[in-house]
């Protein structure tokens, strides 16, 4: 059910402030969102004074030369800085994006930084994604066929169908999606969210899959599917630029019309 | 207990039940397609409100002219006016966005650019019938 507050727990309290090195004259303020496991302590909001002359362009940039200048204590996953890992996922100004292609320069006033929304913290902007990854394996995100291969060759697919799954296999499964739906934040436990369902669509638009009816029996189901209400977060923080609010939509199209 | 069997305990712990949840509407910025999902799913609910209004307009309106007089004085005071407005507002607005709803269930509509073009249309739809209707009216 839908609990709008946060439980007692997460409340977030006024952190620690730092200021920027001595000299510094081009100063932008960073508001990050800290948790430490380690203590009993509630979240808080720590606030970083960061020399922009001094630091490369993106929010990433800015994080790792905090931790490695300000506060090594800082934590957050990061690794390709180049938006195809998808780790460095988190909340940016409000929106759900990726720390390592968001630039600094896009952002007004103080740089608010917080965790994926509605998800367990682990520690810091590092959110439990245990449920999402198995959300994914739940949808078979594998070549599911009932015939034999040809002898002779792989199982061929022509330009036009092969365009077909070319967007859905984009995705890198950042969960900037899922973590910005509030259909997904009030029911995870069982509407499977738009990273999940774009990737079911990616295999049930695939020529080759031969399991399409079995994929749709799964799917069919008033919260796995039919919790997405067209609120359209999703298309609009997703940072590669997919569409899985379509998806979703010609998902229950293709329900719709094999009723027919 | 050792060390690592307690780790290991703790990572096999699915319930999270420790861990803090993470700010959501309290931090997200709303894009104009979430700000006019909730309102569909308001305006239908002060509308079913509307509908209760309308059945005892129509059951005044049988049981006689001093009744419906009584009505009529009613829903003219400040107040009633002010919901009457509220009503047609929401009326056009839920329609209009009803709209956006078949064509979405038929596959259209899904840019970022026409999702966010058609949510303020849809605004500027109920806002201007709204005040077209009332100065119509009153």
């Amino acid at each position: 059910m839908a609990e709008f507050r946060l439980p007692p727990n997460s409340r977030i309290r006024k952190g620690r402030h730092f200021d920027a090195a001595a000299g510094a004259t081009r100063v932008r303020r960073f508001a990050v969102y800290r948790y430490d496991p380690g203590s009993d302590e509630n979240p808080r909001i720590d606030t970083y004074d960061v020399d922009l002359n001094a630091c490369g362009p993106m929010v990433l940039d800015a994080l790792i030369k905090i931790k490695n200048e300000v506060d090594p204590t800082l934590t957050f996953r990061r690794s390709c800085r180049e938006g195809i890992c998808g780790s460095c996922a988190m909340n940016i100004d409000g929106g759900n994006t990726l720390a390592c292609t968001r630039a600094i320069s896009d952002v007004k006033g103080e740089v608010k930084i917080y965790p994926l929304p509605h998800m367990p913290v682990v520690k810091d902007l590092v959110p439990d994604l245990t449920n999402f990854y198995a959300q994914y394996a739940s949808i078979k995100p594998w070549l599911q066929t009932r015939t034999p291969p040809p002898p002779d060759r792989e199982r061929l697919q022509s330009k036009a169908d092969q365009e077909l799954i070319n967007e859905p296999s984009a995705c890198i499964l950042c969960a900037c999606c899922s973590t910005a739906c509030p259909s997904y934040w009030w029911n995870s436990d069982r509407y499977l969210g738009p990273a999940a369902l774009l990737a079911a669509y990616r295999w049930l638009v695939d020529s080759r899959d031969e399991a399409t009816g079995e994929r749709l029996d799964d799917l069919e189901d008033p919260f796995r599917l039919y919790r997405c209400h067209t609120i359209m977060n999703c298309t609009q923080t997703c940072p590669k630029g997919l569409n899985p609010a379509r998806a979703i939509a010609e998902t229950k199209k293709m329900l719709a019309e094999r009723k027919l | 207990m050792h060390r690592a069997a307690d780790y290991a305990k703790k990572q096999n712990d699915m319930s999270n039940s420790g861990r803090p949840l993470s700010p959501h509407l309290q931090i997200y910025r709303w894009p104009v397609t979430m700000l006019l999902s909730i309102l569909h799913r308001m305006t239908g609910v002060f509308l079913s409100f509307g509908l209760l209004v309308l059945a005892v307009w129509l059951m005044q309106l049988a049981a006689g002219p001093e009744q419906y007089q009584a009505f009529r004085a009613t829903m003219s005071t400040p107040i009633g006016i002010a919901m009457l407005i509220g009503w047609t507002f929401a009326f056009l607005l839920h329609l209009a966005n009803g709209v956006r709803h078949l064509a979405w269930d038929a596959g259209y509509g899904f840019e970022k650019s026409q999702a966010n073009s058609s949510a303020w249309a849809a605004l500027a739809f109920a806002a201007a019938g709204t005040a077209v209707l009332w100065v119509i009216a009153l």
